[in-house]
């Protein structure tokens, strides 16, 4: 445990020590901030021309729903910029361990590849909860001009949560297996698109794999948690999903050491 | 202490070595010499449980690199070839991470930093950030690296590549320093290190064991080929006849020649320098010099790894 939390200190390190870090954290923060702004200009102005139009036409007002029609859009929209920023997280977790040569340190000392691996990983979910903090901010903001309901914010945070531990487990995993980090990103980013869209696919399969295909589209169990629905059943599939991401990297980590 | 028996490792189709089989005492300083592509990486990743061995066996500290590799690893200390430095930590951080990862206990981090940094030469550079670091200091960072859970075997290769010469002096002090109190293995292709520092060498070459004494009894075993240096006064070929009598002679050369003054070099098998001396002044050629000469390290170097020349 003291060894897994050297690791995922030495990670945070490197996050912040080089401008990667920022640059991801400031792009993050600047997209998900613009499109916070247009989801909220959207909805601003759909109720006042709802108001103009009542008023109008001396009808009652339309029910306007934040949690619907804004903040659940706006973690769909989320869900979908961490799909492109996270592999720049996770691209050099393991590929410029193996370019530096720093391999030989980590395998040559009394570490497992449990400890390595697992302090890489949550090294990568940390910082992409680090990433997350402006959009709680943006969120937030809703909550002081407004009374949303609360909980199916909480339940749409821990879906993204979810959402980014599968996606850094895959481009871990991915990290793992090239030294080169802009393989390592354009593979991570390939993985974690096509496990979006493979649900997708599943319109135009047979009934039995459809439902498979829909299965195992990371996006598909994100929904409920977007709409506020915390099902055991998703949180199963994405803890399944990281332990499978981490146990391949383990096995890689492991194989490229009998090989070498 | 450390016991390697028939390692062979293959990459494909080849053997980066091929049953390498040698010993080291406790306390020793071993030389683990030979040319580039030797296979002394290849032995030095298998000792630190870095990768196995395609076949063979190793035992260090009483522990198996097959069954127990966590156990060695604790009591390793190893600095590979290029050192294995993290740039964008400071050197305070770098050393403070591996000595949490090599298991030093919490309380005892600030000294074992302090005096691996005190052995390595970092003191004034402590708080820089390793990749703003000069290629000598970046080597002293690695041994400090090396040095930090006070190991029982070191093992360094080619630890002093990259420093300047009093930095190599340092080193090699250093180096001969640990011996006693750890069992280290170095490698290297500099000979006079392998002279100045270390107790026993063990060439490879190729991926065999083509020899392993300590420096003098391998500069003794070569004795077979005596060296003689001869200064005659003599002109032209004259010498030639007199050397082709004795079937001893492997080769001569003419090395220098200064005011009908010649000098050769002449290898021989066995020390024939009073005979020759006696034939070159019964011939009326003036003598003026006749003196064996040691092989030096580096040509015994050269004779085993040098295909044609392998005894």
């Amino acid at each position: 445990m003291r060894k897994t939390l050297a690791i995922f200190e030495k990670e945070m390190r490197h996050f912040f020590y080089s401008p990667i870090a920022y640059i991801v954290i400031a792009l993050f923060a600047v997209i998900t901030g613009v499109f916070f702004y247009l989801y909220l200009s959207s909805f601003v102005q759909a109720m006042i021309m709802d108001m103009i139009r009542s008023q109008q036409f001396r009808a009652t007002p339309q029910k306007f729903n934040v949690n619907l029609q804004l903040i659940r859009p706006y973690f769909w929209n989320l869900a979908l910029i961490s799909l492109f920023v996270l592999p720049l997280v996770t691209m050099r977790l393991y590929s410029e361990e193996k370019k530096n040569g720093t391999v030989e340190l980590l395998y040559t000392s009394p570490l497992t590849i449990t400890n390595i691996v697992l302090g890489k990983f949550l090294a990568g979910l940390f910082f992409y909860i680090i990433m997350l903090i402006p959009t709680m901010l943006f969120m937030g903001l809703l909550f002081v001009y407004g009374n949303p309901e609360f909980l199916p914010v909480v339940s749409g945070y821990l879906g993204l949560i979810l959402l980014g531990g599968a996606f850094i487990a895959g481009g871990l995993f991915i990290s793992s297996l090239t030294e080169n980090q802009i393989i390592a990103a354009i593979g991570g980013f390939g993985l974690a698109l096509l496990l979006w869209v493979i649900g997708w696919a599943a319109n135009f399969a047979g009934p039995g794999m459809a439902s498979v295909l829909n299965y195992l589209s990371v996006i598909n169990h994100f929904e409920d948690f977007a709409q506020g629905v915390i099902d055991t059943q998703h949180i199963a599939f994405y803890l399944l999903f990281m332990t499978l991401g981490v146990y391949l990297t383990m096995r890689s980590v492991e194989s490229i050491k009998w090989r070498a | 202490m450390i016991q390697v028996n028939a390692l062979t490792k293959y990459y494909g189709e080849k053997a980066a070595i091929d049953g390498v089989t040698f010993q080291v005492q406790k306390g020793e300083v071993l030389g683990l010499l030979g040319p580039n592509g030797a296979g002394k990486t290849t032995t030095m990743r298998i000792l630190t449980c870095y990768m196995p061995p395609t076949s063979g066996d190793a035992t260090i500290a009483g522990f198996n690199i097959w069954d127990e590799p966590m156990e060695i690893k604790r009591r390793l200390g190893y600095l590979p070839e290029n050192p294995p430095l993290y740039t964008d930590l400071r050197v305070s951080e770098y050393l403070e991470f591996v000595a949490k990862i090599k298991e030093v206990p919490k309380d005892r981090i600030p000294s074992a930093i302090s005096s691996a940094v005190e052995k390595a030469g970092l003191t004034d550079v402590v708080n820089k950030v390793i990749g703003h670091l000069s290629k000598g200091y970046k080597q002293r960072v690695g041994l400090a690296q090396a040095l930090l859970n006070d190991p029982d075997v070191l093992i360094l290769d080619e630890p002093t590549v990259g420093l300047d010469p009093r930095q190599i002096i340092e080193i090699r002090e250093l180096i001969k320093a640990l011996g006693g109190e750890h069992t280290v293995i170095l490698s290297t292709h500099i000979l006079p290190e392998v002279e100045m520092t270390c107790g026993r060498v063990v060439i490879i070459n190729e991926g065999k064991v083509v020899a392993q004494d300590t420096p003098d009894g391998l500069t003794q075993r070569l004795k077979g080929t005596e060296r003689i240096i001869l200064e005659v006064k003599a002109d032209g070929q004259q010498m030639e006849p007199i050397f082709s009598r004795f079937p001893q002679i492997t080769r001569f050369q003419l090395e220098d020649s200064k005011n009908g003054v010649q000098k050769y070099v002449v290898e021989t098998t066995e020390d024939i320098r009073n005979e020759l001396a006696k034939a070159v002044v019964q011939n009326n050629i003036d003598l003026f010099e006749l003196h064996s000469e040691s092989l030096s390290l580096e040509e015994i170097f050269l004779h085993l790894t040098t295909k044609e020349e392998v005894a």
